[in-house]
């Protein structure tokens, strides 16, 4: 069934970019906050539908899940009102699109023409959770366990950080 | 199979699967009135139909025509939405739930299933922790100081019970081997020595089960970790400003979380459909589903049960008990999971 998948890939294409316009036109940082939530759903969709089963259903449960609770979070606590609206730059008006526009082509133009790389066609990826264990566990052991205790130091410094100064002293004594 | 097939195939499966859910919600709250009633000596519903049994359909009809209060000072598209996310989250995850072997009908043979991905269980979860938004957006947009409280209790308990909830099935995992869910339950046919059930239970998951239970209480916020919507303290909690059927559809939310709880228990660990056939040919199709609905009800009774018999936890020992009982335990499960089958 190719056609209906790549209805389906438009259609959450087209879902991930309106989510993203619409996390800047929106005042209110929840909603902002939403629509990104919206936009890392669709680009699992996206994930699936190339065949990256096991990466779509990390993409939810990290990003979508635990990442964007604690944004949601914050912006609850914290009570964020709604934005200010400024003027803005009138360059930024008059160059911006066109400058965001001829990026994304020359960007696509060089990915796609010169770095040797395919379009990847629909269902193509490595997906299924095996895969991804062997290249994780075996191929790539070494670099996977580093990151983890890198990302274990990250945690343990952001405790240090977020604790106040008081309890560490007290600690310490 | 083609695609016109396809699509009404599951159509009609998916059509079947949430009126049956639909149904059992409903009756689940029966259920929980009667035996939590007689369990403190009342009777709960008589009134409507023989043992109150038509209550669930009196109970829909008023939430459909109680007046739909929306109160001033919500921020309403939020206060909308939060709802319907909430059970929309609630019903998604039923989708990859498998409840039988497949049938065979005009020679197409069509699995008991609404879809089996190899990345089965990694969905429920997912979904699940979406589950967190309706409730923790409709205790901000109520904008009522006991509906924020009971939404950022929500939100906390049940990101940190997930990651108890999570690690508890990783032993599960290692011993099948598979997402899949309609794999593990079939990793657990078989028996050891002739009468014990090959079930992960049996199978040195007793700990793992334990977690996992402890974890889907607090992950349904259920009594004893209520406390998202303990009504001693925070009137109702994150639903105390809504009414009618925006109520309605927390509760069926819940409700229907308890089902896919209780589902992914008897499937990880109590062997799914898998129990002794026997019997005629018809009765040995049917058997299995009677088998896997027999323990579904037992998780839905124990539920009750601990609703009946439990108080419920203060915050702080909330919190304490998941980061430094439940998951420490569930860490030296896996551990022990991967050393024995690595041996």
């Amino acid at each position: 069934m190719p056609s209906f998948h790549l209805i389906l890939f438009l259609a959450f294409g087209a879902v991930c970019v309106g989510g993203a316009v619409n996390l800047l036109a929106q005042r209110h940082p929840i909603n902002s906050a939403l629509s990104l939530i919206a936009v890392m759903a669709a680009l699992a969709g996206e994930y699936l539908l190339l065949g990256a089963e096991f990466v779509a259903a990390v993409q939810v449960i990290v990003y979508a899940g635990a990442v964007m609770v604690l944004f949601v979070f914050v912006i609850m606590l914290l009570n964020a009102g709604e934005e200010e609206e400024t003027k803005g730059s009138r360059v930024a008006l008059l160059l911006g699109l066109p400058g965001v526009l001829s990026g994304s082509v020359l960007m696509a133009w060089v990915v796609l023409g010169h770095s040797g790389t395919e379009a990847v066609a629909i269902g193509a990826l490595p997906g299924h959770p095996t895969d991804i264990a062997q290249l994780l566990f075996h191929d790539f052991l070494l670099p996977f366990e580093v990151t983890s205790v890198l990302i274990l130091i990250a945690i343990m410094g952001a405790v240090v950080l977020a604790s106040k100064p008081e309890a560490t002293a007290r600690k310490v004594d | 199979m083609s695609v016109g097939v396809y699509i009404l195939v599951s159509v009609i499966k998916s059509l079947i699967v949430l009126i049956v859910l639909l149904t059992a919600v409903a009756y689940t709250v029966w259920l929980e009135r009667k035996v939590v009633g007689h369990m403190q000596n009342r009777w709960g519903p008589t009134r409507v139909g023989p043992f109150g049994l038509l209550q669930p359909a009196a109970d829909g009809l008023k939430f459909l025509f109680k007046e739909d209060l929306t109160p001033p000072h919500v921020y309403k598209p939020l206060f909308l939405a939060a709802p319907m996310m909430a059970l929309i989250f609630a019903l998604t995850s039923i989708a990859v739930i498998p409840f039988g072997n497949s049938i065979t009908i005009g020679g197409e043979s069509i699995p008991l299933q609404i879809t089996d991905l190899n990345i089965g269980l990694l969905l429920i979860l997912g979904v699940t922790s979406l589950g967190v938004y309706g409730v923790a957006l409709a205790g901000w947009s109520s904008n009522n100081k006991y509906s924020l409280l009971g939404g950022l209790r929500a939100s906390a308990q049940m990101v940190s019970y997930e990651i108890a909830l999570g690690l508890s099935l990783v032993g599960v995992l290692i011993q099948s081997g598979s997402f899949s869910l309609r794999t593990i339950v079939e990793a657990q046919g078989g028996r050891f020595w002739g009468f014990i059930p090959r079930w992960n239970i049996f199978h040195g998951q007793f700990i793992g089960f334990f977690i996992y239970l402890m974890a889907a209480y607090a992950e349904t916020n259920r009594i004893p970790f209520d406390l998202p919507e303990a009504e001693t303290e925070l009137v109702a909690g994150y639903h105390t400003e809504y009414s009618a059927m925006k109520f309605a559809m927390f509760f069926m939310a819940e409700y229907s979380n308890m089902i896919t709880v209780a589902c992914l228990a008897t499937l990880l660990f109590f062997g799914g459909w898998n129990g002794p056939l026997f019997g005629p040919p018809l009765m040995r199709s049917l058997l299995p589903l009677v088998w896997f609905g027999a323990k579904i009800f037992c998780f839905l009774f124990l539920y009750i049960w601990v609703r009946g018999t439990l108080p419920r936890f203060r915050y702080d020992q909330l919190m304490s008990f998941g980061w430094k009982f439940l998951l420490p335990l569930a860490i030296v499960n896996l551990v022990a999971t991967a050393i024995a089958v690595a041996w």
